[in-house]
């Protein structure tokens, strides 16, 4: 089943079109990384699923169901702008947040209880936000995201402020809560992120869906049968099969040189035909990072647009 | 509404729980008391204290004799003025009055020398025992008995009373509703304003701290302005009651425990007979009015009051604080409130002046009509015209339309706040605001 489909959501403002017509389908207990440049529409989309504000046209199923008012505690929204009531002790703040979500108090009471316990922070319960550091603050604000036990996560940039000792542990918290069978949205644009947790990708730019996939399809699909050879001695001809892209000395007389497949040569065959020329040290097929393809496709955009200008 | 009813109890709970809530809420009733019991103690020590202020007269015509009183020694001196003037300059007294001939019908001349400026109340005491003389004086040359004159002079008091519609009589005593109607008008004015006030900031803090967006997640943002302003509400009214409790309690405390109420009215009757010898009687008769103002305090409807106190108090604070609320929606810092605080408060401020010239000087009439029945001006007008007594249907038209008003306001409101708690940084103005509450979900 999947975790959220959604269907042609419209939102419209009066000077710009936030989104437009964008298709998602967010499948079950996967991590799932919505990735786009700022003011995308990433944002809107997330305030949609989360009901704060509502779009112009298209549907939204989550598990199964037509996004209703009741799906509220299905959802853990850690908003990029972080925030908690400064005068507020943690221990009251947990319990408040997560009521509101619809727990009952005697079940907010144990559940925040619990969490403080097992992020080894049971001395801040009476603690108020304002005199914690900001880090502190946001494993509170992640505690208070996930101490419902939602289906849904969303996490929107959800490393930004951690020290990197807290982001491992943030990290390993999603993907237990990942094998406890939960889905999570990763809004970000940061690729290491991407390139480690997500299973399933989306690329929105300019309020438009442009890329949607398992992080391997997406990939297999930028493959461009390049491969990174490192070898002793310079060779300069190959076959018509291949293309040599560029070639840089290393150290003594070793060189590294990109080759491109152009024919229908297997990459077996590369080495093969490698091997008769020069001593093949390393050899590597050159796989485009997420970062790659984010760029390429954003800038493309760009290219695209100009030209139909032109 | 369960999570309306959340959110009541936390904004509640948030406010009832500062120190700073239980500082004001005690002292605040305990400042009145002191102050009146400070005020009152200085006063009463005042004048058992007083030395009596010396006064050198030199009297060239003879003809006047003034004679010592509480606070006044006269000290009669011969000689030349130059003379008296050098005796007063070494004395430790307090002024040296020359008395020059002087013709009654024209009495000119007169002069008070003194070290330094003297206070309006001696002067004031000094002219009105000299004219008192010179009014004896004249009644002697005329021949006219002092007697005779005491019998001419009446003082009528008007007993009111007010027929009400069933024929009862019911009797009324004007200076004291028009005291009752301001205290109650200038009430409901502060109340209002203090914690319209709590709302809007509350609102920025939310909208500041970025919690917003997570709460908004979770509720419908109609629901998170409603439980804040119904929780400020009730923290006002809480307060507000313990006020009532406590003034009460600490000013019949302290009054009593000082024996002051006495004092003061033995000091008032003092100051009375100083000024006018004809106010002697003047006190006596007073005996008889404030018997009445205590009876007319029995007759006033107080449940009949405090209902609606009540109700206009509430009325008035939901139509004015989700206004508030929308201001506090719309910007990010409470400077930038101000440019829309005005237009808010404007409303209430004309009731308030509304207050004092047409509602007070004459409830009945076609202007302080109106001004209790417009929902923006009728918390403070409706309340300053209560005690003096309100036709049945006026009320109600009021209380529907003051109903209607704050649903209305609460609508406008809720449409900028949904947008704006969601909005940073934006320069916001009037047509900005217009455009969020035209905007669709």
């Amino acid at each position: 089943m999947e975790a959220l489909i959604a269907k042609g959501v419209t939102k419209r403002y009066t000077n710009h079109t936030a989104l437009d017509n964008v298709d998602l389908t967010i499948p079950e207990k996967t991590i799932y990384g919505l990735l786009g440049p700022n003011g995308a529409g990433k944002t809107t989309l997330i305030r949609i699923i989360n009901q704060i504000i509502n779009a112009d046209s298209g549907d939204i199923t989550i598990f199964g169901e037509r996004l209703h008012q009741k799906h509220i505690g299905t959802i853990g929204y850690l908003p990029e702008e972080r925030g908690l009531y400064k005068k507020l002790k943690v221990g009251e703040q947990l319990i408040y947040l997560a009521q509101l979500k619809g727990l009952s108090r005697a079940d907010a009471i144990q559940k925040s209880k619990q969490w403080i316990k097992k992020f080894e922070i049971t001395e801040w319960w009476n603690k108020k936000v304002e005199d914690l550091s900001k880090g502190m603050a946001q494993k509170v604000q992640f505690i208070s995201t996930i101490m419902h036990e939602p289906r849904l996560i969303i996490l929107d940039e959800p490393f930004s402020g951690f020290d990197p000792v807290n982001a491992q542990l943030i990290t390993d918290e999603i993907l237990q809560l990942k094998e406890k069978g939960c889905t999570i949205i990763f809004s970000t644009h940061r690729m290491e992120t991407v390139e480690d947790l997500c299973d399933h990708i989306a690329l929105i730019d300019k309020s438009k869906k442009i890329l949607e996939g398992s992080k391997k399809k997406v990939k297999d699909t930028y493959r461009s049968n390049t491969f990174l050879v490192d070898h002793k001695g310079v060779f300069n001809s190959t076959s018509e099969k291949y293309s040599i892209l560029s070639q840089k000395s290393l150290e003594d007389d070793y060189y590294q040189t990109i080759i491109k497949i152009t024919g229908s040569a297997t990459s077996n065959q590369l080495i093969r035909d490698l091997t008769d020329l020069t001593e093949v040290h390393g050899f590597v097929e050159k796989i485009p990072t997420m970062s790659e393809i984010f760029i390429a496709l954003v800038k493309g955009e760009v290219e695209t647009g100009r030209n139909s200008i032109n | 509404m369960n999570k309306i009813w959340l959110i009541f109890q936390r904004e509640f709970l948030n406010r009832v729980q500062k120190k700073s809530f239980l500082i004001a809420t005690i002292l605040i009733p305990m400042i009145f008391p002191a102050i009146i019991a400070t005020m009152a103690y200085i006063f009463v020590k005042q004048e058992e204290g007083a030395q009596k202020t010396k006064v050198h007269v030199l009297d060239k015509s003879g003809k006047i004799d003034l004679e010592n009183t509480d606070r006044y020694e006269f000290l009669n001196v011969t000689g030349d003025l130059e003379q008296a003037k050098t005796t007063f300059q070494h004395s430790e007294d307090f002024a040296l009055m020359y008395i020059p001939e002087f013709e009654l019908s024209k009495p000119e001349g007169i002069t008070l020398y003194t070290k330094e400026n003297p206070s309006m109340r001696r002067i004031q005491d000094l002219e009105k025992m000299l004219e008192n003389k010179v009014h004896d004086l004249k009644l002697a040359q005329f021949n006219i008995d002092k007697e005779i004159l005491k019998s001419l002079k009446t003082s009528i008091s008007l007993n009111n009373i007010n027929l009400s519609e069933t024929g009862e009589e019911k009797e009324s005593n004007t200076g004291m509703l028009y005291g009752l109607g301001f205290v109650l008008g200038i009430l409901i004015y502060i109340f209002v304003l203090v914690y319209g006030m709590q709302i809007m900031l509350g609102v920025i803090e939310e909208k500041t701290s970025k919690i917003v967006e997570v709460i908004v997640s979770s509720v419908r943002p109609f629901q998170l302005m409603l439980g804040k302003i119904l929780g400020i509400a009730a923290v006002g009214l809480v307060q507000f009651t313990i006020w009532v409790i406590l003034i009460m309690v600490t000013s019949t405390a302290t009054l009593s425990f000082f024996g002051l109420d006495k004092k003061q009215q033995q000091a008032m009757e003092q100051m009375a007979k100083m000024n006018n010898p004809a106010a002697s009687d003047m006190a006596q008769m007073q005996d008889n009015p404030v018997a009445k103002v205590l009876g007319s305090i029995d007759k006033i409807p107080v449940a009949f009051i405090v209902f609606n106190f009540a109700f206009y108090f509430l009325g008035g604070y939901l139509l004015y604080g989700a206004l508030f609320a929308a201001v506090g929606s719309a910007v990010d810092s409470q400077q930038e409130a101000q440019q829309f605080n005005l237009p808010i408060m404007l409303p209430l401020i004309i009731g308030y002046f509304a207050l004092f010239m047409f509602i007070l000087p004459d409830p009945h009439s076609t202007a302080s009509f109106w001004f209790s029945i417009i929902p923006f001006t009728s918390p403070v007008a409706m309340v300053g015209r209560l005690a003096f007594g309100v036709p049945t249907w006026q009320l109600i038209l009021s209380q529907v339309l003051l109903i209607g008003g704050f649903i209305f306001t609460t609508w406008i409101a809720a449409r900028i706040y949904r947008v704006g708690i969601l909005m940073h940084g934006s320069k916001v103005n009037y047509k900005v605001l217009l455009k969020w509450f035209m905007m669709k979900g």
